[in-house]
């Protein structure tokens, strides 16, 4: 190995510094709005709040936790998370395998039915009309349907499976398994880190949209967690409103945004270091292919 | 078109065995195919339902911008009325004047967030810490798992009144700024908040492909007398040239679609002369103003751009640089 030069030693040092204030930026409006969230409402307004609390208060997340139309938002997130998930799965890993098998007449077609998706779609407005008159509004459905396939996921599971020995199936099929047989008891059990990637993906987006519920709900009861915190943003409810006296008011209106933003992030944070690897590794695996 | 071929059966040792690598994919033979893959070709139905009703329905859906809808009525429009919305929106002020913003926040958009990608992934390949590029990764990724919608929320907090942007400015001297209110600061919030949540994210692809450049190369160019950016010029930039050919064009393909729900959360009606774009103003005509076909016509309008410029892009970048999508 050559000796580094003085001039890269000197941009490592720079490299260095670049490195940290990327890290910096990234971090810090995590930091001031966890400081904002647990903060007093004077301090707050005078912009005294920028990396620890100030005036150290909890009268906002106790409202917060009392308000009933915030928990069940919350759990209309994981409801529409988990079943547009396993919608999602089902027709995903169904057409993935379908488009793995080289030899099947038609297979092209398939690809390109699907591909052509990504480069040009119906829009917001015929989608719009189509979801209203199949009589989707205000299910789960309008939901998990309209999404029920991520043509990227489609190709990373697709690669994978084109990955897997051929022999193996082969093999299934001389011992008398069907199609469906190999795909449940050969192929899925030797495509768990797929099928995991997958449903982290499908579970993310599903867990952080907020447009199609936006669009499609018309009762604030009906909305995921990321719509009640949309309306907060927007001004279009003052939120928390669980019996706060005057005093109480103004504190929650001065952090109601940053606890909620909090709260509303914190799952996500909290699983985000032991799924990360997953995401990588799949995004790699379409990257071959995509 | 089946017929021709069936007489001339192959042995049935073969035709036991899709999986069969050396056999050539059958021509013709569609009751064949059908016999042996059915359950395959089963396993495909519902999805193909999924792609017919809720991706290619409403392509044919877009029919409404050239016939006049009622809503309640069929999906596709009662009667033609030919070019009538296409001249409408033409003549229609706003409706250039989010043209206009559509292409600033689009061009702005490509400007930074395609090449600031490409920076930090360089800058994080020399790195030689593992432990700190590791770590460096990792925070960079985490707003891109965020919701948009926590991001527009972070965005705006920190440059409330009494945000901390605000309280910076304070310390120079400067007067609060209404960032929030200000046409004149949309397209540098959106675009800040966009690099905040895209560059880190943006870096795998180009991290994956410098990790498969040869180090028989850079060693040919050491003894060549290259120095550390010489190097990085002619063995590294060439090395990510066909992953960063193939963003540009997917970038390109983007363009008119502009973050349309992050610009949806950011703006309000005092940003709308800089902040509306297409797919707001789309929004705002059909679904708020129940204009389904005029909104309909703008939405065809920016879909056929879009496909347009992503088929040229791919075309020129097959012809000049040999990389291409399709």
């Amino acid at each position: 190995m050559v000796k580094p030069s003085r001039s890269y030693r000197v941009f490592q040092g720079v490299n260095g510094v670049v490195l940290t204030f990327v890290v910096l930026v990234t971090l810090y409006p995590f930091a001031n709005i966890v400081a904002r969230s647990f903060s007093g409402e004077r301090q707050i307004r005078a912009g005294e709040v920028t990396l620890w609390p100030k005036g150290f208060n909890l009268t906002t997340y106790r409202i917060v936790f009392q308000d009933s139309m915030f928990w069940r938002n919350y759990g209309n997130t994981v409801f529409y998370t988990v079943v547009s998930t396993a919608v999602a799965m089902v027709l995903t890993t169904c057409y993935a395998y379908v488009l793995s098998k080289k030899n099947l007449k038609g297979r092209g077609v398939l690809v390109g039915i699907a591909v052509f998706t990504m480069f040009f779609t119906g829009g917001l407005i015929p989608n719009y009309i189509l979801v209203t008159e199949l009589g989707l509004k205000n299910s789960v459905w309008a939901i998990a349907l309209p999404n029920a396939i991520s043509v990227f996921n489609l190709l990373v599971m697709k690669a994978f499976f084109e990955s897997l020995p051929t022999e193996l199936e082969e093999a299934a099929q001389i011992d008398g398994l069907s199609t469906y047989g190999i795909l449940f008891r050969v192929v899925l059990p030797l495509s768990k880190a797929v099928v995991a990637t997958m449903v982290l993906f499908y579970t993310v987006s599903f867990w952080n949209s907020w447009f199609s519920a936006f669009l499609y709900m018309d009762h604030s009861d009906l909305m995921p967690v990321t719509v009640y915190l949309r309306n907060l943003i927007a001004g279009a409810t003052g939120g928390g409103n669980a019996g706060a006296g005057t005093a109480e008011l103004s504190q929650v209106g001065a952090s109601i945004q940053a606890v909620t933003i909090v709260l509303t992030a914190l799952p996500i944070i909290c699983v985000y270091p032991f799924v990360q690897r997953f995401f990588v590794s799949g995004v790699m695996l379409g990257a071959v292919k995509g | 078109m089946s017929t021709s071929v069936k007489s001339a059966s192959p042995p049935p040792s073969l035709e036991n065995l899709p999986g069969a690598v050396t056999r050539p994919v059958p021509r013709g033979g569609w009751r064949r195919a059908l016999r042996r893959d059915w359950q395959l070709y089963s396993l495909a139905v519902l999805p193909l339902l999924f792609f017919l009703v809720f991706r290619y329905l409403p392509m044919i859906g877009n029919v409404i911008a050239f016939r006049r809808f009622e809503p309640g009525g069929s999906m596709f429009g009662e009667d033609w009325v030919g070019l009538r919305y296409v001249r409408m929106f033409l003549s229609d002020p706003t409706f250039w004047q989010v043209f206009r913003n559509t292409l600033w926040l689009g061009g702005l958009t490509l400007v930074f967030c395609f090449p600031i990608p490409i920076v930090l992934a360089l800058l994080l390949n020399e790195v030689r810490r593992r432990s700190l590029k590791r770590f460096v990764q990792s925070v960079s990724y985490l707003p891109h798992f965020l919701s948009i919608v926590i991001v527009a929320g972070l965005t705006m907090q920190m440059l409330a009144t009494d945000g901390p942007v605000n309280h910076a400015l304070g310390w120079f001297g400067h007067d609060e700024i209404r960032f929030i209110q200000e046409p004149d600061w949309f397209r540098t919030i959106y675009v800040g908040s966009e690099i905040w949540q895209t560059a880190g994210w943006g870096t795998i692809l180009y991290l994956a492909a410098l990790t498969t450049i040869d180090e028989d190369l850079y060693e040919a160019a050491r003894i060549d007398g290259a120095n550390r950016w010489r190097q990085i010029w002619h063995v590294t930039l060439p090395g990510i040239r066909p992953t960063m050919v193939t963003l540009l064009i997917l970038n390109v393909g983007t363009f008119m679609a502009v973050g349309f729900e992050k610009v949806l959360l950011l703006y309000n009606p005092l940003t709308y002369p800089s902040a509306d774009v297409i797919s707001t103003y789309v929004y705002r005509a059909g679904v708020e103003s129940n204009s389904f076909s005029y909104a309909a016509a703008i939405g065809l309008f920016e879909a056929v751009i879009g496909l347009v410029l992503i088929t040229t892009a791919n075309t020129l970048s097959r012809r000049t640089v040999g990389t291409s999508l399709w």
